[in-house]
């Protein structure tokens, strides 16, 4: 590839560059022509503009114009409007399949929703390759551009050619009569204004702000951090999602922390917020009466102590006692233990008596913890409960027999085998449950009663941990940083320049040109130095509008 | 309304009021020429800053006062929340009016900020208790920033619109105008809305339907304008009231598809009601008083304000939103239609920052995708609140 040498400086320039590197001279044949030089990226030579011959050059190309990535950008966000149009599967009712659901509740474009897999959009493989394209693209344009930013932004001259100075957006030529006293002071205003101004052979450059420059790629690299971030949740220990529901007074193994750590439920409470409350009791009126005002579960964190061989009892310590809250999650080593999910008054233990009918005298009482019945209940004398069957929640299935649906006592009932002396061998059978007891072959001389329950609440805990967490608050830190950094600062160039007698004074910024007018108003105003914008442009201008 | 916060608002509403008519003297009274026969317009601008800076000192009294009465921060419900949107414009719009004295930019913000206080105040305004999951420092911060990264957004809005106002050939009929037009009748239906809202709020009006709802259950729904649309099987307790027109299937919100025929159909009898008395396109009336400013400049403004906005907004919408997410719903990010509207929003503004830095969109289109963004956010304010109703869903 040729090297470009300046005709102007004598400046070797690379292959591809625009705009001398040394005095600004436009080199390329188009930049010659126009009224205003494109000062984009100073002009520098970019790979993806410069070389083109490759597999890996076009992939090169294409990702880091920004036309591509604006597209990309664009598509992930038509994508990710497009899941909200009907609700994710997460977030539908449990108890019918997803297909079921889109179809029943929003017809057939439901079901199209569904078969497209909208459902479930953003796990999807497309959505994900989307936000991959996104990356790839931010890497590669921020790399191209870069680099050969700042080695122009660092290296540049000061004096530049007119060729430079008379194609900027605002520029302006001068006759003085005593240059260095004009100039001098201009330096002084300028200084003052916070510019950096650099010197050359009696000419200047005063700058500011370019450390904005680099904001967009600091934001970009903050960017690709939090995507790699996100992506690390798919490898194996990185993330857990889980969940634990523990009864009061009970404690249960934490899921993931391979048996090492229990927590208890000493306590689970649900409060109201008072309806006669004289601030808020319009507002709950309005509600309809119960607005919660807190979930709390009194919880006591334990750690095993011993290797924990299987079987044996867990020997455990204390170690932290908390109330989790919503809001106020407890926290163990990279764990958190969320207050998600309760039920109040659970039905944990129930007592019967053995009744005679004939005299209604009660033989005795058996207490039945619901989570763990024993098989048999000796009331003595002769007396005995034997647990025949046990259904927590009870049902009759699809052959209309008795069955459960699941290991909650929700609904329990019992068919109970009543050893007496009238009866020492078969005994009679009783079948109890909630609001229903019946003799299960005709006429019985004994029957159980129903004598009280006990209740419980029960906590359900989310169990948490996230490891992707640092790389997702890193990145995050580094974004708003760098984009802060380009939001709130812009670039802004001032050349003064002694060319054939004249002073020519020439003006960029990269953005916000209303502030840097303001600049030169004052320069204008105090050294009569003037930039006005380009009567080229302005030409233009008038011919579009 | 609590007397003390209430009121405080109502003259914060005043204030904007009074600096709305300062500001259009300003920007239209030519009139107005000093003895060397100058116009002095930006003199009349000065003090309906002032206006608008003590309007605003009003309405951040009013979010004190109400915070003391609730004992929490005043942005938890819709009223609320909407209110702090108005206020955060007005903050918006007094940070680039500080930048860029623009007189003609509080001539479109300030009446924008009334509408929406306006708008703010047809919602239960009752001080509510938080629910659990509210009860958060963070979930505070997210919002009353995510509410300023909005407003400062929006005032890219106004620039664009009255960039658009300011450019555009009204004499002719094309598709830019009528979108112009399409944007300034969805203002006057706002207007429409809010009058109706308030009439028949005087009138104490309410008509009780019995209605059965999706699941066959039935229920009663309390109208608060008569109804076009009646509820599903919908049946008329309250006697002298008006009779629906139509019935609306089961799924769909009656009342609040009542709310917004009515808004449309108000808007557009406005609308024609403007168009008959000026009898050219509502652009095409104010165009003239736009005449003394620069297109470049104001392009700018709108320009200056999403680049102010858009950190502030990300920073709130986002981030703030992924922290309170992390403590109050075990992880930071959900897919809640809410949180994927902020991400659109984002989305976005990113691809205009792009659009504009790299690919050169000044003037026009950059005007056409101010209107745009600021669409999404409304959407995201009133759609995905009131009728996706997710986590986030005041209502
Ligand atoms: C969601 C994703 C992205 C965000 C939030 C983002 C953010 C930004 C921001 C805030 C700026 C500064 C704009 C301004 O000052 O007006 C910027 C500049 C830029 N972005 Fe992105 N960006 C994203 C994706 C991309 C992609 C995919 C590309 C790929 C082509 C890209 C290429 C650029 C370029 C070339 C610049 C200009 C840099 C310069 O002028 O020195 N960005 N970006």
């Amino acid at each position: 590839m040729n090297e470009l040498k300046c005709e102007q400086c004598g400046h070797v320039n690379p292959y591809g560059t625009r705009l001398c590197q040394a005095c600004g001279n436009p080199l390329d044949e188009k930049d010659k022509e126009a009224a205003v030089i494109d000062m984009r990226y100073e002009g520098v030579a970019r790979r993806s503009q410069t070389y083109n011959k490759t597999f890996v050059d076009k992939i090169w190309n294409f990702f880091s114009s920004v036309k591509v990535g604006i597209s990309i950008i664009v598509l992930t966000l038509i994508a990710s409007a497009l899941g909200t149009i009907f609700p994710q599967e997460m977030y539908i009712p449990k108890v019918v399949t997803a297909a079921q659901y889109y179809q029943e509740e929003y017809g057939v474009l439901g079901q199209i929703y569904y078969m497209l897999g909208f459902h479930n959009l953003y796990g999807s493989w497309w959505y994900l390759a989307l936000v991959a394209a996104l990356t790839t693209s931010i890497i590669i344009a921020s790399i191209d551009r870069f680099f050969p930013l700042y080695k122009s932004l660092k290296h540049q001259r000061v004096k530049k050619n007119a060729a430079f100075m008379k194609r900027q957006r605002y520029v302006g030529k001068e006759e003085v009569d005593n240059e260095d006293a004009v100039l001098e002071k201009a330096k002084a205003l300028l200084l003052k204004r916070r510019y950096r101004v650099r010197e050359e052979e009696g000419n200047l450059l005063a700058e500011k702000g370019r450390f904005a420059r680099w904001g967009p790629y600091v934001n970009h690299i903050g960017l690709v951090l939090f995507f790699t971030g996100a992506m690390l949740r798919f490898f194996p220990g990185m993330y857990i999602d889980d969940s634990v529901w523990v009864r009061e007074g009970d404690t249960e193994v934490i899921p993931g922390t391979n048996g090492e750590y229990f927590i208890e439920n000493e306590k689970f409470v649900m409060e109201l917020y008072d309806e006669e409350d004289e601030t808020f009791g319009k507002a709950i009126e309005r509600a309809g009466g119960m607005v919660v005002q807190n979930f709390q579960t009194d919880a006591v964190l334990y750690k095993r102590k011993d290797d924990g061989t299987v079987g044996t009892d867990p020997e455990l310590e204390k170690v932290k006692e908390d109330e989790i809250r919503v809001n106020h999650p407890l926290r163990f080593n990279n764990f958190r233990l969320y207050q998600s999910d309760y039920k109040l008054n659970e039905l944990n233990t129930m007592t019967f008596s053995l009744r005679s009918r004939e005299s209604g005298e009660d033989i005795g009482t058996m207490e039945i913890d619901l989570f763990d019945p024993e098989s048999e209940y000796d009331l003595g004398d002769g007396y005995k409960v034997v647990v025949n069957s046990y259904f927590p929640n009870f049902e009759f299935n699809e052959d209309n027999e008795p069955s459960t649906k699941s290991s909650i006592p929700d609904n329990p009932a019992f068919i109970f085998q009543m050893i007496t002396p009238e009866h020492p061998d078969e005994g009679e059978y009783s079948f109890v449950g909630i609001r229903r007891n019946e003799d299960v072959f005709g006429t019985n001389d004994y029957e159980m009663k129903f004598a009280g329950a006990e209740m419980k609440n029960v906590t359900g805990l989310t169990v948490r941990k996230d490891l992707t967490l640092p790389f997702i608050i890193l990145g995050a830190s580094i974004f708003m940083i760098g984009l802060i950094q380009g939001s709130y600062w812009s670039h802004r160039r001032i050349w003064l320049q002694r060319i054939n007698g004249q002073v020519w004074v020439a003006a960029h910024t990269n953005k916000h040109w209303e502030s840097l007018k303001k600049d030169l108003g004052v320069l204008s105003a105090e050294t009569g130095l003037q930039a006005h914008e380009n009567e080229a442009l302005l030409l233009n201008k008038k011919g579009k509008n | 309304m609590g007397s003390i916060n209430g009121s405080l608002l109502l003259v914060a509403f005043f204030m904007y009021l009074l600096a709305t008519i300062l500001f259009a003297v300003a920007v239209m009274g030519r009139k107005w020429r000093n003895k060397e026969g100058e116009v002095t317009g930006s003199r009349w601008g000065k003090i309906g800053f002032a206006a608008a800076i003590i309007g605003f000192l009003f309405s951040v009294g009013y979010f004190i006062a109400r915070w003391i009465e609730a004992g929490h921060a005043p942005v938890s419900n819709m009223f609320e929340y909407t209110t702090f949107l108005g206020i955060a414009l007005s903050f918006a719009f007094l940070i680039l009016y500080a930048i860029y004295k623009t007189d003609v930019l509080g001539m479109f913000t300030m009446p924008v900020v009334m509408l929406i206080i306006a708008y703010a105040s047809v919602f239960p305004t009752e001080v509510a208790p938080l629910i659990p999951a509210l009860q958060s420092n963070w979930l505070k911060i997210h919002v009353t920033t995510t509410a300023l990264g909005q407003g400062i957004l929006s005032i890219g809005f106004a620039a664009g619109l009255i960039y658009l106002i300011r450019t555009l050939d009204f004499t002719k009929r094309s598709g830019k105008v009528f979108w112009l037009e399409f944007i300034m009748y969805s203002l006057i239906s706002l207007v429409g809305f809010i009058v109706v809202r308030y009439l028949f709020k005087l009138l104490d009006y309410e008509a009780v339907f019995q209605y059965v709802d999706k699941e066959g259950q039935e229920g009663e729904m309390v109208y608060h304008l008569p109804a076009l649309l009646g509820p599903h099987q919908g049946e008329l307790l309250t006697s002298g009231a008006m009779e629906p027109l139509l019935n609306l299937p089961a799924w769909m919100r009656s009342d609040d598809a009542n709310t917004v025929i009515w808004s449309l159909v108000m808007g557009l009898v406005l609308y024609f009601i403007i168009r008959l008395i000026g009898r050219k396109p509502i652009g095409g009336m104010l165009q003239p008083a736009l005449k003394g400013i620069n297109p470049d400049t104001i392009d700018e403004v709108s320009y200056r304000a999403i680049a102010i906005g858009f950190p502030v907004f990300t920073l709130g919408g986002l981030i703030f939103a992924m922290i309170w997410a992390q403590i109050a719903w075990t992880r930071f990010w959900g897919w809640d239609p809410k949180e994927v509207w902020a991400l659109v929003t984002f989305l976005f503004y990113a691809a205009y920052l792009h659009l504009r830095l790299s690919r050169g969109w000044h003037g026009e289109p950059s005007a056409w995708l101010c209107v745009i963004g600021f669409a999404i956010i409304m959407f995201n304010l009133v759609f995905v609140n009131l009728v996706i109703a997710g986590l986030h869903s005041y209502a």
